[in-house]
């Protein structure tokens, strides 16, 4: 960790890396916290997996890749959740289909545009390091985004996640709401992307809210807490990577995926502890 | 002499899922200050009913008014407590932000009104005998806990009826006089439509009985015989007579 440290001070490629790791974790914390409580882990994956398609098209085409995937995330959202709202029966088996469609797509634009090897792979799996200072300026305002549209409409998020059919008897829009947090999550999964690739969006999207969701008992203190989790898996994922020249993006996530199961565990034993002393008063 | 409006309008009603007719010619009107209990057999179409009268489901025939208005549009004057929650109890919210929850309309922007609907919470706890409980996770409530929590969340935002599926269906005997009783004060203010599959329990609270199995039938609370209630379970019946201990 030592040698990394030096590093930062000397190579504005490792502060770029630091900052962009930071600006994702903001995404990973605020949006994550809301996939956890809804459960639409599997709903978010589909996004991040249909948006090759986009990266895919945009590459073929010549345009900045983030901003296709930008396109098929929200587009694939919107998908996603309409299904969700008004075809339920089917919803799984579309996510699903969406998922692996989106990666044909992608694969098959890659494939026809000269040199993909390298970018499938950091797509794929993410390259931290490669993050161009200029994109920091996008991922600050995708951040920006994310939080000033939670911060307007808090209450009305939590409502809809919380109960959907008693938001509705209040007369929320809850499909507006319900699309307009797909789309939230879809802009995070390209703040992620960015990261870790992907493949692993998932785990920095969940795990750092799941973990906060062991200790604390509110929307607004777990989005606070995974965003210091999000923030300090990248950290450290990026400075324990540094010295033995590791893949950063599968660092952090073994990084999350080791605290969350020890979390997970010591979390169970609390709560027995507990149950037991409340048994024997 | 001018004629008050129904609280609900039922006229003609018919609804299928599908092919399957839940649903049959129901006519009901249901007057301000009326405590009605709604009683039948599972799958009567009771649950079915309520959902049609708060605006969630729309009838495939036939009309519906509610305080005057179409259902849906009254929905936000009306308190509702479901058999179910439709939310995971272990979601990280306190007591008293459920039930302030209940005070957010369709038309509130941002993140307004934050400290009235705190006040609100706490009043509508007090009136149901729960603020001790604001404070807790929702996750550590026992049933008649929730059933009270709930109960206030649909009483924070002043609504003019309440609507209550199965409020008592998970909890003691005890817990259930406790909330009838606390029903039988609100009704003081209050239309209340209770659904219950205990015709002999809240016959001793409600004003009128609506015994429901597809079709309506309207009844007095003492007009509720052997034979009213055979023809809606079906079968041979045996009533046994019994009184539960009223808590004042």
């Amino acid at each position: 960790m030592t040698d990394f440290f030096t590093a930062l001070i000397a190579h504005s490629f490792l502060q770029t890396a630091l900052l962009a790791g930071l600006l994702a974790s903001v995404g990973c914390g605020v949006i994550g916290t809301f996939v956890v409580v809804k459960r639409i882990t599997f709903m978010a994956g589909g996004i991040a997996h249909a948006v090759l398609g986009g990266m895919g098209a945009a590459l073929y085409y010549g345009i900045d890749p983030l901003l296709g995937a930008l396109a098929a995330a929200i587009l694939a959202a919107l998908i996603i959740g309409t299904v969700r709202l008004k075809w339920q029966a089917q919803e799984d088996t579309l996510i699903g289909a969406l998922w692996a469609v989106g990666m044909a797509i992608g694969i098959l634009f890659i494939a026809k545009t000269p040199g993909y090897a390298t970018d499938l792979m950091s797509f794929l799996f993410g390259n931290i390091l490669l993050v161009p200072p200029r994109e920091l300026w996008l991922m600050a305002g995708l951040d920006g985004i994310l939080l000033l549209t939670v911060g307007a409409f808090y209450r009305q998020f939590l409502l809809v996640t919380f109960d959907e059919e008693f938001a509705r008897l209040r007369g929320v829009p809850v499909t507006f709401f319900y699309l307009l947090l797909l789309c939230l999550v879809a802009i995070t999964v390209v703040l992620l992307i960015q990261v870790v690739g992907l493949i692993l969006v998932i785990a920095l999207l969940t795990l750092p809210a799941a973990i906060a969701g062991h200790y604390v008992h509110s929307l607004a203190g777990m989005m606070g807490l995974a965003t210091l989790l999000g923030g300090a898996f990248t950290t450290l994922g990026l400075g324990l990577s540094y010295a033995p020249d590791l893949p950063a993006g599968p660092t952090m996530i073994l990084l999350a995926g080791g605290v969350y199961i020890a979390s997970a565990l010591l979390s169970h034993f609390i709560t027995y502890r507990q149950a037991r002393r409340q048994a024997t008063l | 002499m001018m004629t008050a409006t129904p609280a609900v309008l039922i006229e003609n009603l018919n609804f299928s899922y599908g092919a399957a007719r839940v649903l049959e010619r129901i006519n009901l009107s249901i007057m301000p200050g009326e405590f009605i209990g709604l009683v039948g057999p599972n799958a009567g179409g009771k649950s079915t009913l309520l959902k049609l009268i708060l605006g969630l489901l729309e009838p495939q025939t036939g009309r519906i008014e509610v305080l005057g208005q179409a259902p849906r549009r009254a929905a936000r004057r009306v308190g509702y407590v479901p058999q179910f929650p439709s939310f995971a109890r272990d979601f990280p919210i306190s007591v008293a932000e459920v039930v302030a929850l209940g005070c957010l309309s369709g038309s509130a922007i941002w993140s307004q009104h934050r400290a009235a609907d705190r006040a609100a919470a706490q009043q509508a706890l007090a009136e149901v005998e729960a603020l001790d409980l604001a404070t807790r996770r929702l996750g550590t409530l026992s049933g008649g806990q929730l059933q009270r929590v709930l109960l206030a969340r649909a009483l924070v935002s002043a609504p003019e009826m309440l609507i209550l599926d199965e409020p008592t269906a998970n909890i003691d005997q005890r817990v259930e006089g406790e909330i009838f009783n606390l029903l039988a004060t609100l009704n003081q203010r209050l239309t209340i439509i209770v659904v219950s599959h205990d015709i002999a329990f809240i016959s001793a609270y409600v004003s009128r009985v609506a015994c429901l199995n597809r079709t309506l039938l309207d009844h007095d609370t003492a007009a509720v015989d052997d034979h009213i209630i055979s023809q809606l379970y079906g079968g041979h019946i045996r009533r046994i007579t019994h009184r539960h201990p009223h808590h004042d």
